[in-house]
C-alpha cells in the first residue's frame, strides 16, 4: 500500500510540474495538470466536510466527557448546527444569513483584530523582560522608529525622522525580510523535493 | 529548444538532494546549535516525565498554494514529535486551520503512533481541524492550551499576525512557546512572543535537529549550498553594478 502511496504522489507531483514547464513540448501535459488539479480540488472540498466533522467530533467529545471549558464545546456545536440548518434550508443569500454573517461573524473577527493590537502591544513590552540581547534592542528601536516616523504628532513631525524611519524600512528592513524570504523559499523547495520523492510521507498512516 | 530555468534548478536541486542524502548516510552530522531547537528536544523529554501535553499548531496553511510548504515542514516534525511521546500519559495534540492539513496531521500522528508500537493508543481526536479562518483558527486552538493541560505549544507552519492571540493564551496558562513560521508578520510576532525564535529557514530545520533522518540532513546542507551560491550571485551583481558593468 506504501508503494502505491508513493508512487500516486510522485507521479502527480511530476505531472503537475511538467505541466508548467513543458507543455510548449508535450501540449496534452496541460490537460493532465488540470484534471489532475480538479481531482485535488474536490478532495480539498470533501476534506473540509471532514474537517467540520472533525470539529464537532471533538468538541461533541469534551461536552461528553465534562472537560474544563466544554460549556464552549457546547456552544460551538450548537452554533454551527443552528447555521449549518439555517444555511442549508434559507440558502446563504437570505436576509437571515446575511444577519448571522454581518451582525455575529464580522463583529467577532475585528474584535479580535482589535485585542490582537493590544496583545502586540503587550508582547514588545515583555520582551525586554523575556531576553535582553542586541537582537531584542534592535527589534524594538526598528518598530519605535517606524512608528514615530509614519505617527501624526500634535507638535508636528520630529525633524529627519520621517525619511530615517523611510530609509531604515527600505533598505535595512527590507533586505532583512528577503534574506529571510531566500532562506522560506529554498527551505520550501527542499521540503516539497523530500514529499515529492516519498522521502517524507505525511500519508498513508506509514 | 529552451529549457525553462525553473525546471533546471528543481531538476538540479533534486539530483544535489539524493547524491547529499547518500553522502550524508556515510558522514557524521554536525549541526550547529539553534537554542529554540534544543529547548524543544528537552520539552519533548519533559512533557512525557510530567505528563504534560504538547499542543503542536500547524497553522492554517493550504497545502494546495505557496503556503504549502511551511505546513509540510509541520507535518515532518509533528511525526516524530508523535513517535517519541505517544507513550506519554497525555499524548499530543496537533491543530489546524486547514481541513486537508487536518487530515494529514491524523494520518501523521498515527504514523508517528505506529512506529512507537501504540498504535492502539491512537485517537482520531489528536488531529483536529480547529477553525476554518486564520482568526477562527486562533479562536479555536486558544482553547487547547487553556484546557488540556499543555506545558508547550509548538507553533510550525503558516500563522499571520493572528499568531499573538495564541502566544499570548499560551503565556497567561505559562506553557512555553517555540514558533515559527513563513509569514513575515507572523515571524515578527513570535519572535517578541517566545523566549527563543526561530528565523526564516529555521522552521525546515526541526526534522534534522529531532534526528528525523538524513533527507532531512541533506535538505539543510542543500540549503546551505544554495545560500552560498545566492550570497555570491547578489554580491557578485552588486558588485558588477557599481563597477558599471550591468
Amino acid at each position: 500500500m506504501r508503494v502505491i502511496t508513493v508512487f500516486i504522489v510522485t507521479l502527480s507531483g511530476l505531472a503537475i510540474l511538467s505541466g508548467y514547464f513543458l507543455t510548449d513540448l508535450f501540449p496534452v501535459l496541460a490537460e493532465v495538470q488540470t484534471q489532475i488539479l480538479n481531482v485535488a480540488i474536490t478532495l480539498a472540498g470533501v476534506a473540509m466536510l471532514v474537517g467540520i466533522f472533525n470539529l464537532v467530533s471533538v468538541h461533541t467529545d469534551k461536552v461528553r466527557r465534562s472537560q474544563k471549558g466544554g460549556v464552549y464545546s457546547a456552544l460551538l456545536v450548537i452554533s454551527l448546527l443552528i447555521t449549518l440548518v439555517l444555511g442549508i434550508i434559507l440558502r446563504p443569500g437570505h436576509v437571515a444569513m446575511q444577519a448571522v454573517v454581518n451582525g455575529i461573524i464580522i463583529p467577532t473577527e475585528s474584535a479580535l483584530m482589535g485585542i490582537l493590537t493590544i496583545s502586540l502591544l503587550y508582547a514588545a513590552i515583555r520582551l525586554l523582560r523575556r531576553r535582553v540581547d542586541v537582537m531584542s534592542i534592535i527589534f524594538l528601536l526598528t518598530a519605535a522608529i517606524i512608528l514615530f516616523g509614519s505617527a501624526t504628532l500634535p507638535f508636528g513631525d520630529i525633524p529627519l525622522l520621517g525619511d530615517f524611519a523611510r530609509w531604515w524600512s527600505q533598505v535595512w528592513a527590507l533586505g532583512g525580510m528577503r534574506g529571510i524570504l531566500i532562506g522560506v523559499g529554498l527551505g520550501a523547495l527542499t521540503t516539497g523535493l523530500r514529499v515529492l520523492f516519498g522521502a517524507d510521507r505525511p500519508y498513508g498512516g506509514s | 529548444m529552451l529549457i525553462p530555468i525553473e525546471l533546471i534548478i528543481i531538476a538540479v536541486s533534486a539530483i544535489l538532494l539524493g547524491v547529499i542524502a547518500l553522502w550524508k548516510r556515510k558522514a557524521p552530522a554536525r549541526l550547529r546549535d539553534v537554542p529554540a531547537l534544543a529547548r524543544l528536544v528537552r520539552m519533548l523529554g519533559l512533557s512525557v516525565e510530567d505528563g504534560t501535553r504538547l499542543h503542536i499548531s500547524l497553522g492554517s496553511g493550504n497545502l494546495l498554494d505557496v503556503r504549502g510548504g511551511s505546513s509540510l515542514a509541520g507535518l515532518a516534525m509533528l511525526r516524530h514529535i508523535a513517535e517519541r511521546t505517544s507513550v506519554s500519559d497525555s499524548p499530543p495534540v496537533a491543530s489546524s486551520g486547514d481541513p486537508l492539513l487536518g487530515l494529514l496531521s491524523q494520518d501523521t500522528i498515527q504514523a508517528g503512533y505506529k512506529a512507537a508500537n501504540a498504535g492502539e493508543l491512537y485517537s482520531h481526536t489528536a488531529g483536529r481541524v480547529a477553525g476554518l479562518s486564520p482568526f477562527g483558527y486562533a479562536a479555536g486552538a486558544m482553547h487547547i492550551s487553556q484546557n488540556e493541560n499543555v506545558s508547550a505549544n509548538i507553533l510550525i507552519g503558516h500563522f499571520g499576525a493572528e499568531v499573538a492571540l495564541l502566544a499570548d493564551a499560551a503565556e497567561r496558562e505559562n506553557v512555553a512557546i517555540i514558533g515559527a513560521s513563513d509569514n513575515l508578520a507572523g515571524q515578527a510576532v513570535l519572535f517578541a512572543n517566545s523566549q527563543d525564535a526561530l528565523l526564516g529557514e529555521e522552521l525546515f530545520s526541526a526534522g534534522a535537529y529531532l534526528g528525523a533522518g538524513v533527507s532531512h540532513l541533506a535538505s539543510l546542507t542543500l540549503q546551505d549550498v544554495f545560500r552560498w551560491v545566492i550570497i555570491f550571485i547578489l554580491l557578485g551583481g552588486a558588485a558588477a553594478k557599481f563597477a558599471g558593468v550591468m
